[in-house]
């Protein structure tokens, strides 16, 4: 995981283990789940059903389907989730399809 | 299942100002709002990052916490984190919470759905590392997180709002990238006196700019043929700027030229849109109230024509002056009597956007993308794939999706919607209002069979 993300936290709080793709990364408590995933630099979070190319976060307000990240078995939007302890989360298995 | 007398769907600055006055009419008031708390997009999270960095995102924005404190301290139902993806049968809402699906009843129904960021197909713009302005507000808002050496490219006064934000976060963006050229400030130019009514919102512009300037931000205005590079990744942005190729290297683009209305509800419901010109979108068909022509469906805020937050508030109100009379809960008299300061205020904030419209026009480029550009992110559907669609005998929107799917995906349109009918409509030779927009029909967003199931054990609960 690279770790040389450009989006910066500008301000430090209490944070949290979450597991990502099988990785430990340690998440501020209670931040919105695809900023702090962009924070921790993770540049990926799904690939297109169609093309098979990389996607991230493009609109963060839950309409443009492009955070879609797999939690639990489903395939959720990560823009619109909180960071938790112990949420197990990755990129979404079938395709990246919702 | 809960009745309401009028349920609100949105609680950014219409929903929630709308909320708590019908609230106080006596209506009883549902507002149902996909986020956990309370704002919208332009207050996002506000009663939570106003304490925390007010002084970065200046005074417009805590400003919302007034908004947010009168629905706390209303009557109104707040019902949170609530994806809607139904309204059907006058009126049954449906929607998902927690995992569960749900419904409610309301009499009448008030859209304050608010804007989408305007589409804007740039190659490139599919990129990890692109993201909307609106999105990198966002994740300043609510998580205080700013992308360090961003470009940001488009135009309009958002633009500006964010690179200011970002200078005073300490954090200025690497370049501004424009697109208005001199011959958008003429024209604007002839907006001048609402310019000068609206005073408040250029002086606020001009403070923007200057704090842009000192912190030697670059601009490029009237700059074309904007590209975003990289492989797999946001690499560079390149540009022509005074007839000179430029490149400049960044991790984040940050995309911008103007907001449409969200109007993927209104249209389910079955709501008349017509093309505004001066907006460069549709809008839908409302009378001086707010209210469509569908019976018992109303329209507030940036959903009802982009007029901004202050606009949204009032709009809010208004609107809800005529559903408390449709209600027989304000008589005719009274209704007109608290509306007249109500549209004093509304022409005041709205002086303005003639000269904002006009000075700061859609990036042309992206309104009729290259044939090689995506245009539909879901089903990465060309712009040359649509023109060829045309040539074969497409019409309308409704038929791209069977000859190649797009708008069929997740977003259901809301990032391509635009672009398609602007390309069908140029290469048909018809207006935007001949070529129409996709029909939408529920599920507004995409609901599981688990949620689903969820819902009918409550509702068989509901019945024992």
């Amino acid at each position: 995981m690279k770790t040389a993300s450009p989006f910066l936290e500008i301000e430090s709080g209490p944070r949290v283990d979450v597991t990502w793709e099988g990785k430990t990364l340690s998440l501020p408590e209670g931040s919105n789940l695809a900023a702090a995933l962009l924070a921790a630099g993770v540049e990926v979070f799904r690939h297109n059903p169609v093309s098979g190319a990389p996607r991230a976060p493009f609109c963060m307000m839950g309409a443009c389907f492009d955070c879609l990240i797999e939690l639990d078995g489903v395939t959720r939007q990560a823009c619109m989730l909180e960071v938790s302890e112990g949420l197990v989360i990755s990129r979404p298995s079938e395709q990246g399809g919702a | 299942m809960d009745k309401y007398d009028v349920a609100i769907i949105g609680a950014g600055p219409a929903g929630m100002a709308a909320a708590a006055q019908a609230s106080d009419l006596g209506l009883s008031t549902a507002v149902l709002d996909e986020q956990i708390r309370a704002g919208g997009q332009i207050y996002r999270d506000v009663d939570k990052a106003a304490p925390q960095r007010g002084e970065i995102l200046g005074k417009d924005y805590t400003d919302g916490t007034r908004l947010t404190k009168a629905l706390r301290q209303s009557a109104v139902d707040h019902i949170a984190g609530a994806v809607v993806w139904a309204i059907e049968d006058e009126f049954r809402i449906s929607y998902t919470c927690e995992g569960r699906g749900a419904q409610i009843l309301a009499d009448r129904i008030l859209l304050a759905t608010g804007a989408l960021e305007r589409p804007m197909p740039i190659p490139g713009w599919t990129l990890p590392g692109v993201m909307t302005a609106g999105a990198g507000q966002i994740l300043l808002k609510q998580s205080g997180v700013v992308a360090r050496g961003a470009v940001l490219v488009g135009s309009g006064p958002l633009l500006y709002l964010i690179a200011a934000q970002m200078v005073r976060a300490g954090l200025p963006p690497a370049a501004m990238i424009e697109t208005q050229v001199r011959g958008d400030t003429f024209r604007a130019l002839r907006h001048l006196g609402g310019a000068i009514r609206g005073w408040p919102y250029m002086a606020k512009g001009l403070k923007m700019l200057a704090e842009i300037k000192r912190a030697k931000v670059p601009r490029y205005t009237g700059a074309t043929e904007i590209s975003i590079e990289g492989d797999g990744k946001t690499e560079a942005v390149t540009f022509t700027h005074k007839g000179r190729r430029q490149r400049i290297d960044c991790e984040t683009v940050f995309l911008h030229h103007g907001v449409v209305p969200n109007a993927q509800a209104a249209r389910s419901l079955g709501v008349s849109h017509g093309w505004d010109a001066a907006q460069s979108a549709f809008v839908p068909e409302l009378d001086e109230w707010g209210q469509s022509d569908v019976a018992g469906v109303f329209i507030a805020g940036d959903g009802a024509g982009i007029g901004g937050a202050k606009v949204a508030e009032h709009t809010g109100r208004l609107t809800v002056l005529k559903i408390a009379e449709n209600a027989k809960r304000l008589s005719t008299q009274d209704r007109n009597r608290m509306a007249a300061p109500l549209r004093r205020a509304l022409a005041r904030e709205l002086a303005v956007r003639p000269f904002l419209d006009a000075a700061y026009p859609p990036y042309s480029a992206a309104l009729q993308p290259t044939d090689s550009t995506v245009v539909c992110r879901c089903e990465e559907v060309t712009a040359g794939s649509i023109r060829g669609y045309a040539k074969i005998g497409c019409l309308g929107p409704n038929q791209t999706k069977a000859f190649g799917r797009a708008g069929m995906g997740p977003c259901q349109g809301r990032y391509c919607g635009l672009t398609v009918t602007a390309l069908l409509a140029d290469a048909n030779g018809q207006s935007p209002d001949e070529t129409g927009y996709y029909r939408i029909r529920a599920p507004l967003k995409p609901v599981t069979l688990g949620e689903l199931a969820a819902m009918n054990e409550t509702t068989q609960d509901a019945t024992e």
